[in-house]
């Protein structure tokens, strides 16, 4: 089947199998390597990506979904090599281990902060909830997002 | 602690850019041209003989490429010791675990690779299996190896002072049973690997491996090559703690196979669920612990029986069941030791090595009870606690415990100090009791874990520094950081040493057709070892520097110093050149020289003995007290962690955000093995293979942390460093059930404490409120 939908800002006319994840058309596909497959399942939040401003699991959303929508991955969020203000807090906080939920970490603090700026340490831990980290025990992680924050509200 | 230039500083960990950028590559993210994807085919048995496979059927599959079943192998098998090689890449004659690897197959795509094992045929002849320890060394027990009829696959009995006399002569002695649960690492990236068997006969493989050497020399043995035909290059890695990715896994030499029988690169990435069922696992234990004590609170003796479930093959087992019993006679002061251990055979997935390796079990169980003898005693657990802490030795003497263990600094009784000093326990009788349903508790506990672990194998680690000419520096160590922040302290010490800038070092990763061999990141080895090599390699190359500037100003090279990126004449420093400048003159000399330090770890292996129990297994001990406050749901036995302080001495904290973040991680794993984790498994079978079942802990469930770094300048370490986290994710579990007593007056002694267990015991204890 057809697929017409913008990733990181670039319009892509696809075929793909209609059974086909978010995630596989991403990696695979794209060459988009930045979402991870962690649980592929939808429990881990390592392969998150937005998709029209909300932050999904690509790996439970079929490809197909994607028609017509906006996708963000994490390689679009830095421009020409300038980071986001997100990534340079969690780089400055050290909001990060092996790296390996960082990129779903790092959109879904995106979503967080566009939809509530200024958030209580209560809601950075509900906005996580859906990303796992095993290494980092999350402390620098929301310590991460209250900088970012500070950042982006400027 | 003197003034230094880089080490110590909050400096960003040298890979965070590309790691926000999404630009890290790990294993799953490499592809080549014509590559194949492989599957497993897995038994449904967990212990079975393997009658005949029929492969004919996956073979005719359209974009098939190969399907390979255990014979293929030709009878190899690896383990952790040569008289322990149990373990075949795929089952032969027998499966011995539920979901065991029975064949693979190569296929154009993963769907077509998954359908052809589905046409794989195999005819079991299912055995009786045997699942708990206790049962499988009953006499009469299904036998799992022939070469261990009893089921034992590793024994170890050890005896230290007069255990019988220190009892009889004891005011008090206890005895308790304890059981740690079945848990696994929880890595988010599963194993992935990418290999390539070219026509030449050479192996390149891209794999996640936290060890890589490892998997260098057991590939080499598998498929008959020297170790020059193999290659081996890091990705990055996405979480380690030991077990899966220190070793080899079935899907690591499947691939290799595979693209030896097809001529073309194979990539295989594990699901999560096969992670959850058949990757390693830490040990569950039974430990029957008894603890004697004057009346004084004074340990006397301690016995502890221990009994492992060891799973299908040997793996790393016998180091886990040293590591079990070496770890008793430490942080307190003991007397009298006896241990007695067997690992067992069973019909589930294989049991090895995880973070805190071995110290979990018994500093689990004697950390519990002694608090239960200081609450007998009406002994206060913190005066218990210093009156038994060992003290910190004078370097130049050094403490040896009864087994042999020996270090140079130990800070337990700073730990004690400072965590006690912290409000959260100093205050902890101001605090409300009880909130409706809700009864809080402080908990605390001591503990510590070995550094710069240095037992058997081959243990060298060296290093390479190369100074380009515009002054940057490229350090290649053979080293992994699998998440823990050793790329950045590496590349620190290098700086320091240097007296380069530290965004002037790159860091490079493993790739063992170049990188200088290492065992890997285990033991809280990385640090210590590669750290020393590091230094010792920057110095190297840091005195041909000064040789260089030392003819570029007509004067002695001892007369110039470097640091922070200028060199200068040590008595007139406005004399100085920058470092980019000292590597152009360096580097410019005659016909182009080549400024190169080497280095290399001089600590060496130390001799354990297994059957004895004595030996120093590594170079250094970390110490640390914790405390824990939680809320307890008196009615649903539901548990809120709020709050930890972990005390911490890891010698000199090189960078503090690592050594925190560490820290924080390792206790938040700890906690969730108290509380949330644990395999329910029933007759081989694992129930919650997901992580929707298999309970991590989320965000929302974090802990304040509070890290109190407790410095001690080892002289073992490079600039004093020693190790960071093992001894929290250590500490944490102890520390959670001792303020779950505090709450609710029970003492648990079955890990994990869920919610199930708590109401059960409140019932039972008359204290449910419903
Ligand atoms: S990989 Fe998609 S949620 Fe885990
Ligand atoms: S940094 Fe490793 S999983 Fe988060």
């Amino acid at each position: 089947m057809n697929l017409h939908c913008r990733v990181n800002e670039k319009e892509y006319d696809l075929e793909i199998k209609p059974h086909m994840t978010l995630l596989d058309l991403l990696r695979e596909e794209l060459g988009l390597t930045g979402a991870k497959e962690g649980c592929g399942e939808g429990e881990c939040g390592a392969c998150t990506v937005i998709m029209d401003g909300k932050a999904v699991n690509a790996c439970i959303v079929l490809a197909a979904e994607a028609e017509g929508k906006e996708i963000l991955t994490i390689e679009g969020l830095a421009r020409e090599g300038t980071l986001h203000p997100i990534q340079e807090a969690f780089v400055e906080i050290g909001g990060l281990q092996c790296g390996f939920c960082t990129p779903g970490m790092v959109l879904s603090t995106k979503v967080l902060l566009d939809d509530n700026p200024n958030p209580t340490e209560e809601e950075i831990k509900k906005g996580l909830e859906g990303n796992f980290c095993r290494c980092t025990g999350y402390t620098k992680i929301i310590e991460s997002v209250k900088v970012a924050a500070d950042k982006v509200r400027g | 602690m003197e003034e230094y230039s880089v080490i110590g500083k909050r400096v960003p960990r040298i890979d965070a850019k590309e790691k926000v950028m999404g630009e890290a590559k790990y294993a799953a993210d490499y592809s080549l041209p014509g590559m194949l994807w492989a599957k497993v085919a897995r038994s449904p048995y967990a212990h079975a003989k393997i009658l005949n496979i029929d492969t004919s059927k996956a073979e005719k599959l359209p974009g098939v490429k190969a399907v390979i079943t255990g014979k293929d192998f030709n009878g190899w098998t690896w383990g952790f010791m040569a008289t322990t090689r149990d373990e075949s890449p795929l089952a032969v004659d027998k499966v011995r675990y539920m979901y065991e690897g029975v064949a693979a197959v190569a296929a154009v795509d993963e769907e077509t690779a998954e359908e052809a094992c589905s046409l794989i045929k195999v005819d079991y002849e299912e055995l009786p299996g045997v699942f708990d320890p206790e049962e499988a060394i009953k006499e009469g027990a299904p036998v799992i190896h022939a070469y261990r009829a009893n089921n034992v696959s590793v024994e170890y009995h050890w005896d230290f002072g007069d255990v019988d006399k220190a009892f009889a002569d004891s005011y008090i002695v206890r005895e308790d049973r304890f059981e740690t649960g079945k848990v696994v690492t929880g890595f988010l990236e599963p194993p992935a690997s990418l290999a390539y068997y070219d026509p030449s006969g050479n192996i390149t493989v891209w794999a996640a491996k936290q060890s890589p050497y490892f998997h260098y020399r057991h590939l080499a043995g598998c498929f008959g090559l020297p170790l020059s035909k193999i290659r081996i290059i890091q990705p990055f890695i996405g979480g380690g703690f030991g077990g899966t990715k220190n070793d080899s896994v079935a899907g690591d030499f499947c691939v290799v196979m595979l693209s030896k029988k097809t001529g073309r690169p194979v990539k295989y990435v594990y699901t999560m669920e096969e992670v959850l069922t058949t990757c390693r696992r830490r040990h569950n234990m039974i430990i029957y612990n008894k603890m004697g004590m004057t009346k004084d609170g004074i340990l006397t003796a301690i016995e502890s029986r221990v009994i492992g479930n060891g799973g299908g093959y040997t793996a790393i087992g016998p180091l886990t069941m040293f590591l079990t019993g070496y770890a008793t006679t430490l942080p307190y002061k003991l007397p009298n030791y006896r241990y007695d251990a067997w690992r067992v055979f069973t019909n589930n997935p294989v049991s090895a090595a995880m973070r805190g390796h071995g110290f979990t079990h018994t500093r689990f169980a004697c950390d519990i009870q002694m608090h239960m003898i200081a609450e007998e005693l009406g002994i206060d657990p913190v005066e218990m606690r210093i009156r038994n802490a060992i003290d910190n030795p004078k370097p130049a003497d050094g403490y040896s415990t009864i087994n042999g263990i020996k270090f140079k600094t130990c800070g337990l009784m700073e730990t004690i100090k400072a965590a006690t000093e912290d409000p959260l326990w100093a205050d902890r009788d101001k605090m409300v009791k009880q909130e409706g349903p809700v009864s809080y508790g402080v908990g605390i506990t001591g503990t510590t874990y070995q550094g710069g672990a240095r037992q058997l194998g081959h243990q060298s680690c060296g290093a390479i520094v190369r100074i380009c000419e515009d002054g940057t520096i490229n350090l290649i160590t053979g080293a992994t950081d699998c998440g823990q922040g050793s790329d950045t302290v590496l590349a620190m010490i290098a700086a320091e040493v240097l007296g380069a800038k530290y965004e002037d070092i790159s860091f490079k990763r493993v790739d063992t057709a170049y990188t200088p061999v290492d065992p890997g990141s285990y033991g809280s080895r990385v640090t210590v070892f590669a750290g020393q090599a590091v230094e010792r390699a920057s110095r190297d190359a840091k005195r041909q520097l000064l040789e260089a500037a030392g003819k570029a100003w007509n004067v002695k090279p001892e007369e110039i110093d470097i640091r922070e990126g200028f060199a200068f004449l040590k008595d007139k420093p406005e004399k100085r050149m920058s470092f980019e400048k000292l590597a152009k003159i360096a580097s410019y000399e005659g016909a182009g020289a080549v400024i190169l330090g080497t280095g290399y770890s001089s600590y060496g292996v130390e001799e354990l003995d297994f059957s004895t129990g004595t030996g120093n297994g590594g170079t250094s001990f970390s110490f640390t007290t914790q405390t824990t406050r939680l809320g307890v749901d008196m009615e649903t036995g539901k548990i809120d962690v709020t709050d930890f302080t972990i005390a911490h001495d890891a010698g000199v904290p090189l960078h503090p955000v690592s050594v925190e973040g560490q820290n924080e991680g390792g206790a938040v794993q700890g906690l969730s093995q108290a509380i949330y984790e644990g395999f329910i498994m029933e007759n081989g079978r694992t129930h919650n293979s997901t992580f929707l079942d298999y309970k991590m802990p989320r965000s929302t469930d974090a802990p304040r942390i509070k890290v109190i770094d407790i410095i001690t300048d080892d002289p073992d370490g490079p600039f004093g460093a020693k190790e960071a986290s093992e001894g929290s994710h250590v500490s944490a579990p102890p520390s959670v059930v001792d303020a779950l007593h505090d709450a609710t007056g029970i003492w648990f002694k079955e890990l994990p404490v869920t919610p199930e267990k708590i109401v059960k015991a409140l019932k039972d204890a008359g204290k449910w409120m419903k």
